[in-house]
């Protein structure tokens, strides 16, 4: 190998989380993160082609129905229609482009087409509660399906999750690949969810709630949510001013 | 700007049905005109307490035989074949395991451009499980092993949490267990 290649292998790395921003992965009130979560520390790794590279193409074949999850059946799901759009952003502002996002979520009455789930609600017909879309140039998304229903769930007594729509994303590295999920602004089962809460940090929590936008918002046919996403980005390299 | 990043959360125990169906999960990662080792490799996911995860789902990005990346920002003037995804995930069966179909990387250049040994990069994600966590794969038996850069910042004792293992019932079968919690606890890098 000669030298100019080994120089130019040399990576710029990524920014690193600050404290609080991400959750821990023991956080005892999610009771099944008490086994899941490893107990020696994790080893602090430099940043190699391995992690700043990652699957930006081949595995994202997307269908013409895919991003509106209204027009997947032959009729309309019940619920509230909903439009949830927005952009994929770096930290440093920039947009990521033909990033794959893909999604999942309960209908309107809080059930998932997953065989796991038996909690005693109807299932729709007409909604299955997946799609997936690649951002454009500019970073932005868009997806049209209904709103989701709050479900309960057997980690505490009474426990309920606020109504959310599971957002996975992959952006320019395996380092910055992500797998969220995008609430709804005003949920009274915030206080008391277990994993909304396990983010320590205030104003990053607040990125996992979407915005009711009415610009987004179309006459007689549904309500807007804005939902941007920010992934790690690289630290400043020396071409930069 | 400095935007703060979007937390991750956990991917539930309702994924399969939208990451790793029959079309969206990625079996194979090197297709069969892919130049290289043919590796065929097991992987068990296991708790704290050595009970198998059955919702779990694994992601592997790994370099071809060569040790490039099929990405635009790995400037390694070498071939990537059109085959050759790099890209893998599966999600975990009732034992706790997946099998993917790849081949054997080849050396990526490490820090300070020393290369590292061949090796695969996976993400972990399961309910109960707030983010992702990442480990790597390595091949026992590899005389680069001991020159990894990588590795040696990994406590000697815990090297071995890293390696696959020939399946001797298998010829190209390889075998590697993530160990969440407890005894043999496998290595998880902060990336």
């Amino acid at each position: 190998m000669s030298e100019g290649i080994n120089e130019r292998s040399i990576v710029t790395p990524y920014r690193r989380y600050q404290a609080g921003t991400q959750p821990n992965s023991l956080c005892e009130p999610y009771r099944s993160s008490v086994r899941r979560a490893p107990s020696q520390p994790l080893i602090l790794l430099p940043h190699t082609l391995s992690e700043v590279t990652g699957p930006v193409y081949g595995h994202g074949e997307i269908g013409e129905t895919d991003n509106d999850l209204t027009r997947q059946h032959a009729g309309e799901p019940l619920g509230e229609r909903i439009i949830v759009t927005g952009r994929v952003l770096d930290s440093n502002g920039r947009p990521v482009p033909r990033a794959l996002i893909e999604l999942w979520q309960a209908n309107s009455a809080g059930r998932y087409v997953h065989e796991s789930d038996q909690h005693p609600a109807p299932l729709d017909p007409n909604f299955t509660g997946t799609g997936r879309t690649l951002t454009d140039e500019n970073g932005a998304y868009r997806f049209v399906s209904i709103k989701p229903g709050p479900y309960p769930w057997l980690n505490h007594y009474n426990a309920w999750r606020p109504a959310h729509i599971h957002f996975s994303i992959f952006g320019r590295a395996f380092l910055s690949r992500l797998v969220t999920q995008m609430y709804f602004p005003g949920d009274p089962l915030f206080a008391l969810d277990p994993i909304y809460q396990s983010i320590p940090d205030e104003r990053a929590r607040q990125r996992m709630i979407s915005r009711f936008d009415l610009e987004t918002t179309q006459p007689q046919w549904a309500t807007g949510y804005r939902f941007d996403i920010v992934l790690r980005g690289p630290e400043a390299t020396p071409f930069e001013s | 700007m400095d935007l703060v990043p979007t937390p991750s959360q956990t991917v539930g125990p309702f994924f399969h049905f939208c990451l790793t169906t029959d079309k969206n999960c990625v079996a194979c990662i090197a297709g069969p005109k892919v130049r290289g080792e043919r590796v065929w490799l097991s992987i068990r996911v296991l708790d704290g307490n050595g009970e198998a995860i059955n919702d779990a789902m694994i992601e592997i990005w790994q370099a071809n035989s060569e040790g490039k990346y099929n990405h635009p920002d790995d400037p390694q003037p070498k071939p990537v074949e059109p085959e050759f995804l790099g890209f893998g995930r599966m999600g975990t069966a009732k034992d706790g395991s997946c099998e993917f179909e790849t081949i054997k990387p080849g050396r990526v250049p490490g820090p300070e451009a020393v290369l590292q040994a061949p090796h695969l990069n996976v993400a972990v994600f399961a309910r109960g499980m707030l983010k992702q966590l990442y480990t790597r794969i390595y091949f026992a038996g590899d005389a680069a092993n001991r020159e990894d850069p990588v590795f040696a910042l990994v406590p000697a004792e815990r090297r071995e949490t890293l390696m696959a293992h020939p399946d001797p019932t298998h010829p190209g079968g390889w075998r590697f267990n993530v160990r969440l919690q407890g005894d043999d606890e496998t290595v998880f890098f902060d990336v």
